[in-house]
């Protein structure tokens, strides 16, 4: 398959970026979208050109490193994948494929398609987590945990931090992500003592960093890979609330 | 005090002004159409002025009205400012920025349908509620809705924004209890279908009155003549 590319190339955080047009030829239909990229940036060095930039780890959707706009879907088009487990067969020959970092604010462009996502670890640090050693897996057997509760908290905990639902987010919000936070530690035992604190803090740096505030739009959800869902911001609004009126 | 200020400054905040705002909006529309469907007693406005009157003349109801006004106020100023807050999260711009694949028209344009309803608002007040309430000379409302009512743009215009409305609940009553924490999984089926009467049969309801009178009392009636 045959590709024209239509790239952000950003040396910097302070360049201004443009877009950079690039062919890429006898592409393998079961290529993932990564390889694709790795042939092109094989290509580009060979030409004695700087690689294009982009993040990546796992190649198997569970780091959420791999964030990217394709053709204006986070992730690609198609539902409940990362970019890494898009596959260029679900584009048709010589489509031009136009290729943009995450944009918003709060994630300021590095270099080329790699953003700055450490406003969610500020996020984390306000409040995602739990203050106390909750002991080892002995220990959690011997916490009883209902069964809706325990799928609810593992539905949540399958956030994996890409920032695609602030990507897609008209507002930039954030809020799906900090649900999936929050409702992870909410639904379980270990989770309470510090359920009210966590959640008012967690708002704060969310509001720090300035994402913008929920739409109720549901872009999220659609474009989330793990397909986290909006019940989890009905969760988060219900949290914040109890804890600012009791 | 800080407390409540805090309360404010946070995103959640404010959308839970918005949505307290909007469901007592909501409120009042439901009883607005009930006492209006008085209209169609068929006795000239005689039931419909008598509860007017009742209106007016009961303080309760004046002081409710009071925290209506407030109401609607608070919800088109938290509204425009959430919008343009809002505007200014994204400053380099998406190239190509797919959103409708992911989220319903009537969700994308709320700001748009609730300024055309608070346009709507105020032509509506100057032709009823300020004539009614302030003016002298007593025109009896039920003239003045047949008067109104006659014009056939008038009409239109009157079912156009009705379309409006409609458009802007279909988002915004489950959007509320979104934003209150009052959705889960198991009950979001049934808020879904409280929502449809909300949103389709308040304003079918409203629509009816401007209908009835263009074709039984006004100039639509001629037409009606015509057709027979
Ligand atoms: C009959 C009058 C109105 C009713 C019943 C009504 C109702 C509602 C409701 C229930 C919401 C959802 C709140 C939430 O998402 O939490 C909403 C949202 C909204 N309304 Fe209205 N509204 C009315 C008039 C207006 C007017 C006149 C404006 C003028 C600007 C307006 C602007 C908005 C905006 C911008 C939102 C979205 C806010 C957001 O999601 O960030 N509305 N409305
Ligand atoms: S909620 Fe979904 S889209 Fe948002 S960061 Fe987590 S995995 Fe990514
Ligand atoms: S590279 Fe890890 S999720 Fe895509």
């Amino acid at each position: 398959m045959n590709f024209t590319l239509k790239i952000w190339r950003q040396k910097n955080q302070k360049d201004e970026g443009r877009f950079e047009t690039y062919e890429v030829k006898n592409i393998s239909p079961d290529a993932s979208f990564l390889e694709m990229l790795d042939i092109l940036n094989n290509q580009l060095v060979l030409e004695n050109c700087d690689p294009v930039a982009f993040d990546h780890d796992c190649r198997e959707g569970i780091c959420g490193s791999c964030g990217m706009m394709i053709n204006g879907r986070a992730h690609g088009k198609g539902r409940k994948q990362a970019t890494c487990d898009v596959r260029m067969r679900s584009f048709t020959d010589g489509e031009t494929i136009t290729v943009e970092p995450w944009r918003a604010n709060p994630f300021p462009v590095i270099k080329d398609l790699i953003v700055d996502r450490s406003a969610f670890d500020r996020i984390m640090q306000a409040g995602g987590f739990i203050s106390v050693r909750t002991g080892s897996a002995p220990d959690a057997n011997s916490i009883p945990v209902c069964k809706d509760n325990a799928e609810e908290a593992m539905d949540a905990a399958a956030c994996i931090g890409c920032g695609a639902c602030v990507a897609a987010c008209p507002n930039s919000s954030a809020m799906l992500f900090v649900a999936a936070k929050v409702s992870q530690l909410a639904l379980l035992p270990q989770g309470q003592p510090e359920r009210k604190e966590r959640v008012q803090r967690m708002i704060t740096q969310m509001d720090k960093e300035g994402f913008g505030n929920c739409s109720n739009n549901y872009a999220c959800e659609a474009e989330c890979p793990k397909g986290i869902s909006v019940m989890h911001i009905a969760r988060l609004n219900r949290e914040f609330l109890t804890a600012k009126l009791t | 005090m800080n407390k409540a200020l805090d309360f404010y400054y946070s995103s959640i905040g404010k959308k839970v002004l918005m949505s307290v705002t909007g469901l007592f909006l909501i409120v009042f529309l439901t009883e607005h159409l009930i006492g209006n469907l008085l209209l169609f007693a068929g006795d000239e406005g005689k039931m419909y002025e008598a509860y007017g009157d009742f209106l007016v003349s009961n303080p309760v109801i004046r002081f409710i009205e009071l925290f209506m006004f407030l109401g609607i106020f608070v919800h088109i100023i938290i509204g425009v400012i959430l919008w343009f807050k809002n505007r200014k999260t994204r400053s380099v711009k998406y190239k190509l920025f797919r959103l409708k694949d992911n989220a319903t028209l009537a969700s994308r344009t709320t700001i748009i349908s609730g300024l055309v309803i608070g346009i709507f608002l105020y032509i509506h007040l100057t032709t009823f509620f300020f004539p009614l309430r302030y003016s002298d000379e007593k025109s009896g409302a039920y003239e003045l809705v047949v008067n109104a009512f006659s014009d056939f743009w008038y009409v239109i215009f009157y079912l156009a924004a009705l379309f409006v409305i409609a458009y802007h609940l279909h988002h915004g009553f489950q959007s509320a209890f979104q934003t209150l924490g009052l959705r889960n999984k198991k009950y979001a089926p049934v808020l879904d279908i409280i929502a449809f009467f909300v949103w389709c049969l308040i304003p079918l309801g409203f629509a009816a009155i401007p209908i009835y009178f263009f074709f039984f009392h006004g100039s639509g009636a001629t037409v009606i003549m015509w057709g027979f």
